[in-house]
C-alpha cells in the first residue's frame, strides 16, 4: 500500500496529520512568546507603575506651619497644641464588627453621639452626604480636635479598649492678637485645599493633602509656600486587603518657615482702636447736609515707616476673627462674613477700599502746577466761586482769602486757586479739541503711584482710578449709547432733568475731557480714585525725599530653626517729579497744615519744633452719600494715613485719632508737648529683626511690655448703619456710572 | 581476524556487568527520551519556587507554615514520578489490557464528584476532598482514560493489519468512550476540563488519521455546541463573565475581571528580568487571587521577568517537540495516538492556562502542567511523560 509504513505503524496521512499538530503547536507557543513579550518589554513600564501604585501607600505628616512675627518677634499667628483625637480605619476594620463598638465607646467618652463619630470616619463618595472623610483612608482620621486632657488620657491609658484611635497633641493655628489687636484682613486665614490645588501639587516637592489647610488670603496666602514647610511622607507597602506588610520609605516633615513682619503689634492695636474710636464718635456728630448723624460704616488707617516704605500697622474696620476659619469655617460663620449687613469684614479697606481723596490730592496739583511753570510763591485769587461756562465752582463753605501762594492754598485747601490752574491747562491742552496735550495733573498722579497697585504684599490689590484721557475715552466709548438713548428719549421734555441735559451734551460730543472735568480733577474729586494704602506712598515719598516704595509687611522669612534668614528688601517703584525745592516748599505748607490750617484745630500743644508734623486733610464728596474723611500726615519717620467712610471732614473725623497715634509711638503726654521717648512705643523706626532660636521662639533684645495705660484695648464693634443699608467703600467698581457730575457744588 | 583476538575482546566485554547492562544498546537508559525528562523535572523544580513564592506570605491558606504549599508539591511531585516510572514498567502496551479497567474507574471517579462525596472549589465542582489538606480532582485522570481509550478502540484494526485507517464506526465508538465522560464533566460543570478534553480528542482524532470529514465535523460541532450553550443559557452567569471578562475587565470588575488585570499587572510589571524571586510586589501582596495554582504563570511573570516566563515557555516547547517526534517514531498507530493526544493535551492546557494569565484567553480553572499546584494534576502528568516515554522505548511488534 503507498506509503504504509509497517515498522513505524505510520502512513503520509498519519505523517501530515502530525506535521499539521506541530505547526499547531509551535504556533500556540509563539503567540504565547509574542503575548508576553508585548506586556512585559512594550508595555512593562506602565504595567511597572501600575504595581507601584497597586501596593504602595503615603501616610502624610503635615509640617508645623510657620509662625507670623511682629517687628520684635511677637506672634500674630502662631499654632498652639490642641488635642486631637484620630481613628486608623484600616485598624478598625480589622476588628470583627468594623470598630462599630470601639466607635461606640469612643463616642461615650468625648461626650458626642455614636452617629457623629461613625460619620466622621466613613469614606466620602457621591452618594455620602457630608459630614465624611475625603482623605486617603489609610490616613488617621480627626474626629475631634478639641478634647480635653482627661478625655485623652483616658483614650490612651485604656489602649485595649479603643484600639485603632490615637490621642495626640497637633499643632494647630492659632490667631494670637497680641495686645488686643486684630489685624485680620492683614494676616488672611487658612481654607481647606479644592482637589485642583491637590492635583496639581502632587507632581511637586510639596504635596498637599486633601486634609490640608492654606492660606486663602493676607499674609496666609501670599507667603503660604514659604509658611507651609513640606509634608512628611511615609511610604508603606500594603497587600491586597491594604495590610500593611512593609515600610518603603520615610521622608519626614519639614517645619515651616517663620515670616517676621514690619508690623509692631502695639502699633496696630493703637491704631485698630483709635481708628474705632474715631468712627464711633463720628457716629455721634450731626452731619448738616444730610441732616443725620455720620454714618461712618468703614475706615482704614496705614502707619507705614517713610525710609523702607514697609508698614507697621494696617487697620481695616469693620473687622472679624480670624480665629473662626481655624479647623474648618462654619458655613453660618461665614454666610454673615460675606452677609451685606455685615458690610463686607473681609474687605481690607486698606488696599481694597478706594473712593476719591479730595483735597489730600492738592499735593499732586500742586506739583502739577510747578512742574508746569506756575511760580509756587505767586498770587493766586481764592476767590468764594468760579465759573466757567455757565457753570459755578464754589470754594469749600464758600470761603475766600484773596491772593495767594500755592503753599497757603494748600494750608487752607483753597479750592478755586486750583480750579483756576487746572482751567487755564485745559485751555492751553486745546480744551475741547485737544490735540497734543501737556497733560500736566494727569501725569503726575501716575507720578505719585496713583492709578496703579502699590505691589503691597498682600493679595487683592485694587488699582484705583486716574481719570485720564485713555480712560475717558473707554469709559464716553462705553457710555455713550446710554447717553444718545438717554437724550432721544428725552428730547422733548419742557423741564429736563440733570441727568438728561448731561447726556444731551455728552451723546453730541462725548469722547473729550470737559473743562468741569478737570477744575472738579485738581482737587480730588470727580472720578479719580485712591486706596489708603497708594495716599500713605505717596506722602511717605513726600517726607523721604521723592522715593516712592513698594509697600511690604514682610521683612524676613527664617528658616524654623533661626539658622537661615532671607531679608525682604525694601524695593523703589519710583521717584516723585518733584524737585528738592518743591518738596521743601509743599513740606513747610503741609506742616502749616498744623500750625496755622485746616487740622490746626485738632492739633494745639503738638511740641511741632521737636516732632514736625505734616499734614492734608480731605473731605471727598460721594455722590449720594455723606463725605469720605480722610487725613494723610507724616513726621520725619512715620507716615499715617486714615480715611472714614462717610465720616465727614478729615481733620474732624481723623485729626484726634491720628495724634493719638503719633503720641504713642512717640511717647507724647495726651495733648500735650511733653514728650518721654521712653514710654513711646516705637520712638525710632525699629531696625535689625528679632532673633529666632531653634525651638521657635523669637526674643527681641529691647522688648518691654507696655503698661496698660499706654495700650487699650481697642473694641472692634464692626460699624453698622441702623437701616442695614451700609454702603461699602471698596464696592466702588471702575467704571460704576457714579459720576460726580458737572455743575454741582463740591466740597474740600 | 585471529579467534584468541576475538576471545580477548570478548573477555573484556562489559555487557555482563550491572553498569554494562544499564548502558547496554537497547537498555531503558539509552532509549530513554533524557530531554523530555530533563524538561519535565526542571518545569518541576521550577513551580516548586513559584508555588512557595505564591504562598509563603497567605497565611489564610498555610495556617501560618510557610512551607506548607512547598512541602505539599514537593510530595506531589514524588508520588507522581513513582507513578511515571510505574507507567514506563508497565508500558503502554501491557496497560492496554486495563484500559477498561481504567476508564471505568475514571468514570466512578467523576461520578463520585457528583454524589454528595464531591465538593466545589472555586466555583467548580470537580473535587474530592479526601483530608488533611489533600483533595482529588478525578477529571485529570479521565484526560488520560480518554486518550488511552480511544487509543486503543482506533488503532485495534489499523495495527493488526486489517486496515489502512480506523472506519466510521470505529470513530463513532471511540468518541462514544469520550462522550460520556464529558457529559458527566459538563455537569459538574467544569468547562475547563471539558475543553481540554476536546483539544486531546482533536488531537487524537488527527493522529489516527480518521478521515477528514472526522476532524472538521469534530471542530465545527465544537463550535456549534458552544454556540447552542452560550444561547440556550445552559451556562451560568458566572461563567459567561468569566468568559467575557478576560478581554474586557470591567465586565467582572471584582471576580474575574480583577483576577485578569491584576495577573496582566503582575506580569507586565516584570519587564525584561523580573522583580527578583520572593521580590515580586504583586505576589507579595497576594493581589493576583489563586496565583499557586491557575495564575502560577503570573508569578514567573513578575519575579523572573519576560526571561524566566519565556523560558517556561521554552520547557513546554521542549516537552511538545520530543512528544511530536515520539508520536512520529512510535512503532505502531496506537503509540501514535497516545503521544500525540499528551501533546494535544499540553498543548492546549498551557496555552489556555498561560493565555489566560496573558488576557488573550477566557478564564478557565485549568493548572499549567508540573508548574501549578495540584495533586491529581501533577500525578496525572507524570503518567503521561511516563507513557510518552514508554512510546518512545517500544520496539516494533513485528521485529
Amino acid at each position: 500500500m503507498s506509503g504504509n509504513i509497517p515498522e513505524t505503524g505510520r502512513n503520509t496521512r498519519i505523517t501530515i496529520r502530525l506535521v499539521i499538530l506541530q505547526i499547531l503547536v509551535v504556533s500556540l507557543l509563539l503567540t504565547l512568546g509574542g503575548r508576553l513579550w508585548f506586556l512585559q518589554i512594550r508595555n512593562g513600564q506602565q504595567y511597572d507603575q501600575k504595581a507601584a501604585n497597586n501596593h504602595i501607600q503615603q501616610v502624610v505628616t503635615s509640617a508645623v506651619r510657620g509662625q507670623i512675627l511682629d517687628d520684635r518677634g511677637v506672634p500674630l499667628a502662631d499654632n498652639e497644641t490642641k488635642l486631637v483625637v484620630s481613628a486608623s480605619r484600616t485598624d478598625l476594620l480589622k476588628q470583627a464588627d468594623d470598630g462599630t463598638a470601639v466607635l461606640t465607646r469612643l463616642a461615650g467618652v468625648l461626650g458626642m453621639k455614636p452617629e457623629e463619630v461613625t460619620d466622621k470616619v466613613r469614606l466620602c463618595d457621591a452618594e455620602t452626604p457630608k459630614p465624611c472623610w475625603n482623605g486617603s483612608p489609610y490616613q488617621p482620621i480627626p474626629i475631634t480636635d478639641s478634647a480635653t486632657t482627661q478625655q485623652a488620657l483616658q483614650i490612651m491609658e485604656r489602649r485595649e479598649d479603643f484600639p485603632g484611635v490615637t490621642a495626640e497633641p497637633t499643632a494647630v493655628r492659632r490667631y494670637a492678637a497680641p495686645f488686643k489687636s486684630n489685624a485680620a484682613q492683614v494676616l488672611g486665614y487658612l481654607g481647606p485645599v479644592t482637589d485642583d490645588e491637590v492635583s496639581a501639587s502632587e507632581k511637586t516637592d510639596t504635596p498637599l493633602l486633601r486634609s490640608d489647610q492654606i492660606g486663602r488670603s493676607g499674609l496666609e496666602s501670599v507667603y503660604d509656600k514659604q509658611m507651609r514647610g513640606t509634608a512628611g511622607v511615609t511610604r508603606y507597602e500594603v497587600d491586597n486587603l491594604g495590610r500593611v506588610i512593609g515600610k518603603a520609605g520615610d521622608t519626614p516633615a519639614r517645619p515651616g518657615s517663620n515670616l517676621v513682619t514690619s508690623i509692631d503689634a502695639r502699633v496696630q492695636a493703637v491704631t485698630e482702636k483709635e481708628l474705632n474710636d474715631a468712627m464711633v464718635a463720628a457716629r455721634k456728630t450731626f452731619d448738616t447736609v444730610s441732616h443725620e448723624n455720620y454714618k461712618a460704616d468703614s475706615g482704614a488707617a496705614v502707619v507705614m515707616d517713610n525710609r523702607t516704605g514697609q508698614i507697621i500697622a494696617m487697620a481695616s474696620l469693620p473687622t472679624y476673627d480670624p480665629n473662626e476659619w481655624v479647623g474648618g469655617i462654619s458655613s453660618k460663620a461665614y454666610n454673615q462674613l460675606i452677609d451685606k449687613k455685615s458690610d463686607y469684614p473681609l474687605l481690607n479697606r486698606a488696599i481694597q477700599g478706594q473712593s476719591a481723596p479730595g483735597s489730600t490730592f492738592k499735593v499732586v496739583s500742586t506739583s502739577a502746577a510747578i512742574n508746569a511753570g506756575y511760580t509756587a510763591d505767586g498770587n493766586y485769587p481764592c476767590t468764594s466761586s468760579m465759573t466757567v461756562g455757565g457753570t459755578t465752582f464754589k470754594n469749600f463753605e464758600n470761603e475766600s482769602f484773596g491772593d495767594i501762594s500755592l503753599g497757603r492754598a494748600l494750608e487752607v485747601s483753597c479750592d478755586t486757586v486750583f480750579y483756576g490752574i487746572a482751567y487755564q491747562e485745559w485751555l492751553k491742552d486745546g480744551g475741547l479739541n485737544a490735540k497734543h496735550p501737556k497733560d500736566w495733573f494727569f501725569k503726575t498722579a501716575h507720578q505719585f503711584g496713583l492709578g496703579a497697585k502699590t505691589g503691597v504684599d498682600l493679595p487683592g490689590e485694587v488699582t484705583g482710578r486716574v481719570p485720564d484721557r485713555k480712560w475717558a475715552s473707554d469709559y464716553n466709548d462705553m457710555m455713550q449709547g446710554y447717553w444718545c438713548r438717554t437724550a432721544a428719549a428725552h428730547k422733548n421734555d419742557p423741564k429736563k432733568s440733570f441727568d438728561v441735559q448731561n447726556s444731551i451734551e455728552k451723546c453730541a460730543d462725548h469722547n473729550v475731557i470737559r473743562a468741569g472735568d478737570s477744575i472738579n480733577y485738581s482737587i480730588g474729586q470727580g472720578d479719580t480714585l485712591v486706596t489708603p494704602v497708594q495716599m500713605a506712598r505717596a506722602y511717605a515719598a513726600l517726607a523721604n525725599g521723592g522715593t516712592l516704595y513698594q509697600p511690604t509687611i514682610g521683612k524676613a522669612v527664617v528658616s524654623a530653626d533661626g539658622k537661615t534668614v532671607a531679608p525682604i528688601k525694601p524695593k523703589v517703584t519710583g521717584k516723585l517729579p518733584d524737585t528738592k525745592t518743591t518738596l521743601k516748599y509743599i513740606d513747610k505748607a503741609l506742616a502749616g497744615v498744623v500750625t496755622e490750617g485746616t487740622a490746626d484745630w485738632k492739633f494745639g500743644g503738638w511740641p511741632q519744633d521737636k516732632i514736625p508734623l505734616h499734614a492734608k486733610t480731605g473731605t471727598a464728596e460721594v455722590s449720594g452719600k455723606q463725605t469720605t474723611s480722610w487725613f494723610d500726615t507724616y513726621t520725619k519717620d512715620y507716615t499715617i494715613v486714615m480715611t472714614i467712610s462717610q465720616g465727614g471732614t478729615g481733620s474732624g473725623a481723623s485729626g484726634e485719632a491720628v495724634r493719638r497715634i503719633y503720641e504713642a509711638m512717640y511717647g507724647i503726654k495726651k495733648d500735650t508737648a511733653t514728650i518721654d521717648p521712653k514710654k513711646g512705643i516705637m520712638p525710632k523706626p525699629v531696625t535689625g529683626l528679632p532673633k529666632i532660636s531653634a525651638d521657635g521662639v523669637a526674643t527681641a533684645a529691647s522688648y518691654t511690655v507696655p503698661s496698660a495705660d499706654d495700650l487699650v484695648v481697642p473694641t472692634p464693634t464692626g460699624p453698622h448703619t441702623a437701616d442695614g443699608t451700609a454702603q461699602v467703600l471698596a464696592a466702588l467698581a471702575p467704571g460704576r456710572p457714579e459720576k460726580l457730575l458737572l455743575g454741582r457744588r463740591y466740597w474740600s | 581476524m585471529s579467534a584468541s583476538g576475538y576471545t580477548t575482546i570478548r573477555r573484556y566485554t562489559p555487557e555482563k556487568s550491572a553498569l554494562g547492562k544499564i548502558f547496554a544498546r537497547d537498555s531503558i537508559v539509552r532509549r530513554m527520551d533524557w530531554l523530555l525528562l530533563f524538561a519535565a523535572l526542571l518545569l518541576c523544580g521550577i513551580g516548586t519556587l513559584l508555588v512557595y513564592s505564591a504562598t509563603r506570605h497567605r497565611t489564610g491558606l498555610t495556617h501560618g507554615d510557610q512551607y506548607y504549599f512547598l512541602l505539599r508539591h514537593l510530595m506531589n511531585a514524588g508520588i507522581g514520578a513513582g507513578l511515571g516510572i510505574g507507567a514506563v514498567v508497565i508500558g503502554h502496551r501491557r496497560m492496554r489490557d486495563v484500559v477498561p479497567f481504567y476508564y471505568a474507574l475514571a468514570i466512578l471517579g467523576i461520578l463520585a464528584v457528583l454524589s454528595p462525596l464531591g465538593s466545589t472549589v472555586n466555583g467548580a465542582h470537580s473535587w474530592i476532598v479526601i483530608g488533611g489538606g489533600f483533595s482529588l480532582q478525578p477529571s485529570e485522570f479521565v484526560k488520560v482514560a480518554i486518550i488511552l481509550g480511544m487509543a486503543v478502540v482506533l488503532s485495534a484494526r489499523v495495527d493488526a493489519g486489517d486496515r489502512e485507517h480506523p472506519d466510521h464506526r470505529t470513530v463513532l465508538q471511540s468518541l462514544g468512550l469520550a462522550a460520556l465522560p464529558i457529559a458527566i464533566i459538563m455537569m459538574m460543570p467544569d468547562l475547563g476540563s471539558v475543553m481540554v478534553l476536546g483539544a486531546i480528542i482533536l488531537g487524537v482524532l488527527l493522529a489516527s488519521g480518521a478521515s477528514n470529514r472526522w476532524v472538521f465535523g469534530l471542530i465545527a460541532s465544537g463550535i456549534l455546541g458552544a454556540l447552542l450553550v452560550w444561547q440556550l443559557g445552559i451556562l451560568d452567569k458566572y461563567q459567561i463573565d468569566r468568559f467575557a471578562a478576560f478581554a474586557n475587565p470591567a465586565l467582572d470588575p471584582s471576580g474575574v475581571g480583577y483576577n485578569t488585570s491584576q495577573a496582566r499587572i503582575a506580569i507586565g510589571s516584570g519587564g525584561l528580568l523580573g522583580k527578583g524571586l520572593f521580590h515580586g510586589s504583586q505576589t507579595t501582596g497576594q493581589f493576583v487571587p489563586e496565583q499557586q495554582t491557575d495564575f502560577v504563570f503570573s508569578v514567573a511573570g513578575e519575579e523572573l521577568g519576560f526571561v524566566g516566563a519565556a523560558f517556561i515557555i521554552l520547557l513546554i516547547g521542549v516537552i511538545l517537540w520530543r512528544g511530536c517526534a515520539i508520536a512520529r517514531g512510535a512503532t505502531d498507530l496506537y503509540g501514535t495516538i497516545v503521544a500525540a493526544g499528551i501533546v494535544a493535551w499540553f498543548a492546549f492546557q498551557a496555552f489556555e492556562n498561560i493565555g489566560m494569565t496573558l488576557g488573550i484567553m477566557p478564564v478557565a480553572g485549568i493548572p499549567l502542567p508540573f508548574v501549578s499546584y495540584g495533586g491529581s494534576s501533577m500525578f496525572a502528568n507524570c503518567v503521561a511523560i511516563g507513557l510518552l516515554q514508554s512510546v518512545k522505548m517500544q520496539r516494533p511488534m513485528s521485529a
